[in-house]
């Protein structure tokens, strides 16, 4: 039995003690693999990302995050994982260099070794010419790039990447996967990611979870699901799992606070 | 971990130092007021306020501009609290491994840095209009400008850690910044005022600031100078604290 980066035991999380936004799940994540989790919107995706990344401390449960408790060892949990987040989160007023530079600092990356981890992974994820650029003129592309770069600055064992390449365009899908692939396999990195582009899922992920309703339906192999479900492929299964329903997300204030900003600045993004 | 903390707070300074300066706009957009408080009232009231006896208006009225020009910026700077926390970086400092707190005491040196700067900036176009501070108190005087920065930098972040929409914290800071800055000491002597102005400006925070910067550039006072500092870093320590929970209780 293979070690496991990411270990979930009876996880919960209730908010306000009535809404259970994540009900008793359990999976594991072995090391070096790459795991997709998915869920419609709503279903505990990010509360449970929360949880693992210890933002958020659960209800109940037992969470291993590289053998550490999250909610006892945040400190040590927090060195040993990297993070894309689902919104962005670089600093726009700030040059792409400087972001890795406080990101470096943020986290104890000794300063002799910092210059040379930077140039290293901005060459990886391409964007070395563009280092004294500011955030704010890069595409959503780039600046998604850039963040995994800073997530991978101070040598994490685990890759957390939320909804890592939504709303980019089939090319730099393909270019972010491309790194994600070449990180896993040369690297060893565990990779943990969210979708809601299924291809994505099947073509990368050595194991799939499907959350629905904060509950796990099912958790397998992506061939294993598309064979047990009866369909053609990941999506008509995610479907057949999940149903047809539409789900409403409550709109955050950061969408208006976004089109605000553009106004601002006179349209530029 | 202990000079990890330390670093890290360094880099939370040097990050808020750096979009201080690129941000032009802000550095001279926020002088506009306080040249039209010393213009308008320096000049207008000063030939009243000579003839009351109350000496020169210029040389009463800088260190309250200063001051107040301070606090502004001090508590606006909790915005950039707001702004983080909308457009994401918040999260990337809270899933760092360094403490809330550290990362408290970063943003809230890194406010109070700029916005004494921005006092020293005042501070110079007040001696361009004419004010005559004693030059050998200047020590004094930027130590007064940076415990005012602190506190009101401390407030605004506490206010910044309970709130999420940035008009809701425009409007609210208004409410504060005015009465505080009106009922400070900062425009009249409060020796000659009315009771109750007395009154507020004793549970004030701003009149031992605007008293202490007076103490220290023109050796005029209501209170002794060591009492404004002793009140300064008291409040100071109390703000730093509340900041410092309202902080660690934020979810992301």
């Amino acid at each position: 039995m293979p070690e496991s980066a990411i270990s979930v035991k009876n996880l919960t999380k209730k908010f306000n003690h009535s809404f259970t936004a994540v009900n008793d799940i359990s999976f594991d994540v072995p090391k070096g693999s790459v795991f997709a989790f998915l869920g419609p919107n709503g279903a505990g995706k990010t509360t449970t990302i929360k949880m693992l990344t210890t933002l958020l401390h659960p209800t109940s449960g037992v969470l291993r995050i590289n053998g550490m408790d999250p909610v006892k060892h945040p400190h040590d949990v927090r060195q040993s994982f990297g993070i894309v987040f689902q919104d962005p989160s670089l600093d726009d007023e700030l040059t792409a260099y400087e972001n890795m530079f406080f990101h470096a600092g943020l986290y104890g990356v000794p300063r002799s070794e910092s210059p040379q981890k930077i140039e290293d992974l901005m060459k990886f994820v391409e964007l070395w010419d563009r280092k004294d650029s500011m955030v704010k003129t890069f595409s959503g592309g780039m600046k998604r790039r850039l963040e995994i770069a800073r997530g991978l600055l101070h040598t994490p064992a685990i890759l957390f990447l939320d909804e890592p390449t939504t709303g980019l365009d089939p090319q730099t899908r393909n270019y972010i996967w491309s790194y994600i692939k070449k990180l896993n396999e040369e690297r060893g990195l565990t990779v943990f990611f969210t979708t809601h582009y299924m291809e994505e899922a099947e073509r990368s992920a050595q194991r799939v979870a499907i959350i629905d309703h904060g509950k796990i339906v099912m958790d397998d192999t992506p061939t294993n699901i598309i064979a047990n479900s009866g369909a053609a492929n990941l999506e008509e299964a995610f479907i057949k799992l999940t149903g047809h329903e539409i789900r409403e997300q409550e709109a955050g204030s950061i969408d208006q606070l976004r089109q605000m900003r553009q106004m601002w600045r006179g349209g530029k993004k | 971990m202990k000079s990890n903390a330390a670093y890290a707070i360094y880099i939370l300074w040097l990050r808020q130092i750096k979009r201080y300066f690129r941000s032009k706009s802000r550095i001279i957009g926020s002088l506009g007021q306080p040249i039209v408080f010393l213009v308008a009232l320096g000049f207008g009231f000063g030939s009243i306020f000579a003839k009351a006896g109350g000496g020169n208006y210029i040389q009463f009225l800088s260190p309250g501009i200063i001051a107040m020009s301070i606090m502004f910026s001090a508590v606006f700077s909790g915005i950039e609290l707001i702004w983080d926390r909308q457009f994401g970086f918040l999260k990337e400092t809270m899933v760092a491994p360094v403490s809330r707190l550290t990362i408290m005491f970063g943003r809230t040196l890194g406010g109070a840095t700029t916005s004494t700067i921005q006092g020293v900036i005042v501070f110079l176009i007040t001696i361009a209009i004419g004010f005559r501070p004693d030059i050998a108190a200047v020590l004094w005087g930027l130590l007064f400008m940076f415990g005012i920065a602190i506190v009101f930098t401390s407030f605004g972040t506490a206010l910044a850690s309970t709130m999420e929409d940035m008009q809701g914290f425009g409007l609210i800071i208004n409410l504060v910044n005015m009465p505080l800055f009106f009922l400070s000491g900062a425009l009249f002597p409060l020796t000659t005022a009315p009771f109750w102005i007395q009154w507020i400006a004793y549970i004030n925070p701003l009149s031992y600031g605007v008293d202490g910067l007076r103490a220290a550039f023109t050796n005029v006072s209501l209170y002794p100078i060591g009492v404004d500092a002793i009140v300064i870093a008291g409040i100071t320590v109390l703000f730093m604290s509340i900041g410092s929970w309202l902080f660690s209780r934020m979810e992301v």
